[in-house]
């Protein structure tokens, strides 16, 4: 399989990427770790007329720690980059566990999770997990730069807010005011296959009660389905068995899973249940190591 | 270097527009003029006549095509010939020497590592980068570090044992 013929552009510095896209005028694609872009092209879903490869861009491949505890990762970190932070573990647990189950091993050497966040895909791992640390996206346009809430970065299945000049150039986590709490679970046939139901959950919790909670769904919608109401049923106590089943019935009802050939909407949505009941049963059980 | 875009002209005496690139491959410079949509696997094969990378799937899911691409393995049918320029590229065709087997090829002999071979030359180079970060891996680490190459003849059981095989050689030559 060929892609289509277009222009390939590697421009040096984020001002030039950006005065390409403009010069694209809605139809040049950002090229970054490639991982579903190139597919898409070759299976000529996508025929853009200009490739923008913004991998030569210089100090985009960072995550780091801010002094307050923001994590930030620029548009070139790696998923290979984030599985073998030594930053990560201890410090932002759903992160961490998520890294590791993204796609496969020779995948996450090149896809990155600004890429994985815009290219909107409803069974993207990382769309979940930085919905559900109530996490952000920062874009540079010829204006300026411009700071979109995870929440509204996604209007649809392989849609995003950006405008067409405009470049993600980092993903931003909120700094946790409680401890970080939390974990990603993922049902797959095998490694490397779309998820046919994924959990992100990310608490953080002061004194034994939980403070902040985010639940968001991979694979069981249109987009990825933010689960507010079942994270907030953990707002305000502890984490008992109680409220876990809450959350967990609540979280299953959000879903809005369709049956096709990786399970039934009935499954699917079972999967949903029992992983959110895991990865909290798991948080005060470090030992029970979920699959 | 000629037959690289017209194999995928769409219609003749069009004006094609190429790049010139250079790629380090197997440790040998090598230049060539490429269409942008010209995918590395295909560069490789057809530009190169490094044929010991092989397209499987072509949908990015069966690791085939892995290649080292700075050392780290990659999916070629997933990245353009463009990105390699100023880049170094090891294919399988890199890891033996010029009169013997590297070990993971020897590990893959000795411990009966395929069968029809198609998914062979992935496979070593997916655990060639493992065994370069760690040295010692255990059964699990290699399975994990290969889970990205899928075998259709006969299961992974001596595919990892091909690769503890080579992990231990390796560390007795840099031992001794």
């Amino acid at each position: 399989m060929y892609p289509s013929r277009f222009r390939y552009e590697a421009p040096r510095s984020i001002d030039e990427a950006i005065a390409l896209l403009q010069q694209g005028g809605g139809e040049a694609k950002v090229l970054a770790g490639g991982q579903s872009l190139v597919p898409l092209l070759k299976l000529r879903f996508a025929a853009p007329e200009l490739l923008v490869d913004i991998n030569g861009l210089p100090g985009l491949d960072y995550h780091k720690v801010d002094a307050d505890g923001t994590i930030r990762i620029g548009a070139l970190c790696r998923h290979a980059d984030l599985e073998r932070s030594t930053l990560l573990p201890g410090r932002q647990p759903t992160m961490a566990s998520a890294a590791r189950l993204v796609a496969d091993p020779i995948v996450r050497n090149r896809g990155t999770l600004v890429g994985s966040l815009c290219h909107a895909d409803p069974q993207g791992d990382w769309a979940s997990v930085v919905t559900a640390l109530g996490g952000h996206v920062v874009a540079q346009g010829p204006g300026g730069r411009r700071t979109i809430p995870m929440a509204e970065f996604v209007t649809g299945p392989f849609q995003n807010v950006l405008g067409y000049d405009e470049l993600a150039v980092e993903a931003v986590i909120p700094a946790p005011k409680g401890t970080p709490a939390g974990g990603y679970l993922k049902l797959e046939r095998r490694v490397g296959d779309f998820a046919t139901a994924g959990v992100a959950v990310a608490l953080e919790r002061s004194n034994g009660s939980v403070t902040r909670a985010g639940i968001a769904l991979t694979g069981v919608g249109g987009s990825t389905i933010n689960a507010a109401e079942a994270a907030q049923a953990l707002v305000g106590g502890p984490l008992s068995a109680d409220r876990i089943e809450g959350a967990a019935d609540l979280a299953a009802r959000a879903a809005q899973p369709r049956t096709d050939h990786r399970g039934s909407a009935e499954y699917k949505r079972h999967i949903v249940r029992t992983f959110v009941a895991r990865i909290l049963t798991s948080i005060d059980q470090p030992t029970e190591r979920a699959a | 270097m000629t037959g690289l875009y017209e194999e995928i002209r769409e219609q003749p005496g069009e004006d094609v527009p190429t790049r010139r690139i250079t790629v380090t491959v197997n440790g040998q410079t090598r230049k060539a003029e490429v269409e942008p949509r010209l995918l590395l696997a295909h560069l490789l094969r057809q530009g190169f006549a490094l044929t010991g990378t092989h397209t499987g799937c072509d949908t990015t899911n069966c690791g085939a095509c892995t290649v080292l691409y700075d050392g780290a393995p990659i999916k070629s049918c997933t990245m353009l010939a463009v990105q390699a320029d100023g880049h170094e590229v090891t294919t399988v065709e890199g890891l033996a020497g010029s009169s013997e087997l590297h070990p993971i090829q020897e590990g893959f002999k000795d411990e009966h590592g395929l069968q029809c071979g198609f998914c062979t030359p992935g496979m070593m180079l997916s655990a060639k980068a493992l065994l370069d970060r760690n040295p010692d891996p255990t059964e699990d680490e290699v399975r994990w570090a290969l889970s990205g190459n899928l075998c259709r003849c006969t299961g992974y059981q001596n595919i990892v044992k091909s690769v503890l095989w080579a992990a231990k050689k390796l560390r007795s030559e840099s031992a001794s």
